[in-house]
């Protein structure tokens, strides 16, 4: 049949770099072209873009965001604050981890605490019975976190999604069970003296900053991808996804993964940053907070998802002077946003940007 | 794999031979087969729940068939998964609208380029200019088919916003993009205005110019006689007839199908008007 081969050319800008969602050959920076009357105005509809709307893209965002964090040191940076802001961090990338299952895929994963601990046991065991290097063990973790990924996944994710939540909740405890009652992992005690990445506390901050923010980065391109759209096809319609040759399997084994990955990840920086892990930091609770956060942002929204993860593992601690009550504060504050917003905080634009 | 007398190089595009389906004991099709050619139309029409959808589901991967078998070019692809099916060329609408609700217009149509599109994780985190090139060309191959279709609302915007005719529109341009040598329309003009429909006519025929064979599951009579090669008749999962539109008009059983018995001309015309517009609630 007749390809588009022989259209007529479409304009369709220069690629940009831009981190906005779902932009796809559409440039976000670089004024529009005024000389040539564009065929795509009209229909294809929308002006140029205000500068308020620019500000709010993901990159400006993002940077802006990026900057804060590498700044707070200088406001703050009491061994307290410093422990706080690293956790934030790291909390920042299980968020972005969890949101390409649940944001993007629309796979309601109840157990992902699962790859956190997986992630964090594997390093720690590693390098303390090996005498390894933290960075060492970093191969092992990934392959480790894949193979959990694929067997969680694989079983579970043939089941409907209500099903599939459940079934993830029942793995996630099953590995932390199972970390309780294993010699290699500790036990119910756990592992100790784990190496740190850096020499001090200011410089792992700095570090798990940075790898943060590329894990970030990186969820947000791959949700901008062939494979990410095929992640939100299956999220939208399964049925219409597979009609259009998705295999939709595959691609929510994917997500799996890299969420997988992610979460593995964000589980070797945790160990590195207290050096001493148990069962008792990978409880369903902590699943539950992760998921919190990914909604409290806006699902499928990488700015929202980070504000989320920054709102919930910091907004404890600056409750702190509520003593006993500050887990009901953060209880009723959670509901009276989810309530206010529901999309979320920063939700994600099902509008992409036009030239 | 090719058992039958016939080889795969003069095979039919598609046939469909002496399928059934059942659910729970309960015969949703009996026996149904019929073959379309390259370049054709072909459309099944039947009363609500006569089993035409189910046949879509079954020839498409959705259903695996309880007997018979479903072949493409003499290739047996019966109990294929549907994006298999799809990978071979075939693409569908669906009766009820299901389009990616909260997606872009251009996301939606860009579902269709995606095996075409090459690209892999790495050059999606990096941004390669293979990421690029594959970005580009999806986009430019969502805008053509918007364009072919005739989309005239907002296309950076999500699909549900859309008005109900322009969805049916893109649902098309989506399956177009996925360029098919099949292409299966579940009701198309359901639920259009004249104006939408006589559109919808002409859009079908744009298609077939293109060398894309159509199976067209319609109710409006007008359209259907209009429009195709062949038509296929099913009542309560049977076939009763299989022949050009005009030969179909006259069988009898078709017109006791859709009236009752002994009934004339002037009966068969406010049948005809009656079915128009009929819609049924399948998936
Ligand atoms: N998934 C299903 N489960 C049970 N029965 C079904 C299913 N799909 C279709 N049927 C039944 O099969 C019959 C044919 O339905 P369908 O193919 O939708 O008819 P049509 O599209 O011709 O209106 C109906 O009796 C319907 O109830
Ligand atoms: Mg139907």
């Amino acid at each position: 049949m007749t390809g588009p081969g022989d259209q007529a050319p479409t304009g369709a800008g220069p690629d940009s770099d831009s981190d906005s969602d779902s932009t796809t050959g559409t440039p976000t920076t670089g004024t529009p072209s005024r000389g040539i009357p564009p065929r795509r105005t009209g229909p294809r509809g929308a002006g140029p873009r205000s500068i308020a709307s620019r500000l709010m893209d993901n990159r400006w965002a993002g940077l802006a965001g990026l900057l804060v964090a590498l700044l707070a040191p200088f406001v703050n940076a009491t061994p307290y604050a410093l422990s706080v802001m690293t956790s934030a961090a790291i909390f920042v990338m299980l968020a972005a981890g969890l949101n390409i299952v649940v944001g993007y895929c629309g796979l309601l994963d109840l157990g992902y605490v699962a790859f956190f601990a997986v992630g964090a046991y594997t390093s720690g065991v590693l390098s303390t019975r090996l005498g390894l290097p933290l960075v060492a063990t970093l191969p092992a973790v990934l392959v480790v976190t894949v193979i959990a990924g694929l067997v969680i996944g694989a079983p579970t994710l043939r089941l409907r999604s209500d099903y599939l939540a459940i079934v993830t909740l029942g793995f996630g405890e099953i590995i932390r069970v199972t970390a309780n009652n294993l010699d290699v992992t500790g036990g119910p005690s756990g592992i100790y003296g784990i190496p740190g990445l850096t020499g001090g506390p200011v410089s792992f901050y700095y570090v798990t900053v940075l790898i943060v923010a590329l894990a970030v980065v990186g969820a947000a391109r791959l949700g901008r991808s062939r494979l990410g759209r095929a992640w939100r096809f299956v999220r939208e319609d399964e049925d219409a996804a597979e009609a259009m040759g998705v295999h939709t399997y595959k691609v929510k084994m994917a997500a799996y993964v890299a969420g997988a990955i992610w979460g593995g990840l964000a589980g070797v920086l945790f160990g590195a940053h207290l050096s001493a892990i148990s069962p008792t930091s990978f409880t369903f609770l902590q699943s539950a907070l992760v998921l919190m956060a990914v909604v409290l942002g806006g699902m499928g929204s990488i700015r929202g998802v980070v504000v989320g993860a920054v709102v919930i593992s910091v907004l404890p601690e600056l409750l702190r002077d509520l003593a006993d009550y500050r887990y009901l504060a953060f209880g009723v504050l959670l509901i009276i946003v989810m309530l206010v917003r529901p999309q979320g905080l920063w939700p994600a634009r099902s509008r992409e940007a036009a030239q | 794999m090719n058992s039958t007398v016939k080889s795969t190089a003069n095979a039919p595009l598609l046939s469909v031979e002496d399928l059934r389906l059942s659910f729970g004991g309960v015969l949703a099709i009996d026996g149904l087969s019929f073959g379309v050619g390259e370049a054709e139309i072909v459309s099944v029409i039947g009363p609500n729940g006569a089993g035409k959808t189910s046949a879509f589901n079954c020839v498409t991967g959705f259903y695996r068939p309880t007997a018979g078998a479903v072949r493409l070019r003499g290739r047996d692809i019966t109990g294929l998964r549907p994006s298999a099916v799809a990978a071979l060329g075939v693409a569908r609408t669906f009766q009820n609208l299901r389009l990616f609700g909260e997606m872009s217009v251009l996301d939606n149509v860009r579902a269709g380029t995606h095996l075409r599109i090459r690209q892999n994780v790495f050059d999606a985190l990096l941004h390669t200019p293979r990421y690029r090139r594959g970005e580009r060309e999806s986009t430019e191959q969502a805008h053509h088919w918007l364009d072919f279709v005739g989309l005239r609302g907002d296309r950076y915007g999500p699909a549900r916003a859309l008005p109900y005719g322009e969805q049916r529109r893109v649902e098309i341009a989506r399956a177009l993009a996925r360029e098919p040598d099949l292409l299966l329309l579940d009701e198309p003009a359901a639920g259009l205005n004249h104006g939408e429909k006589a559109e919808t006519l002409d859009l079908i025929r744009r298609v077939r110019e293109l060398g894309v064979a159509i199976v067209l599951i319609e109710h409006d009579m007008g359209l259907v006689m209009d429009v195709s090669q062949r038509v296929v008749v099913l009542n309560f999962g049977r076939e009763i007839a299989d022949g050009p539109p005009d030969e179909v008009r006259r069988d009898p059983e078709v017109v006791e199908a859709y009236l009752g018995r002994d009934a004339d001309e002037a009966e068969i015309e406010e049948a005809r008007a009656s079915v128009a517009g009929g819609r049924d609630g399948g998936a």
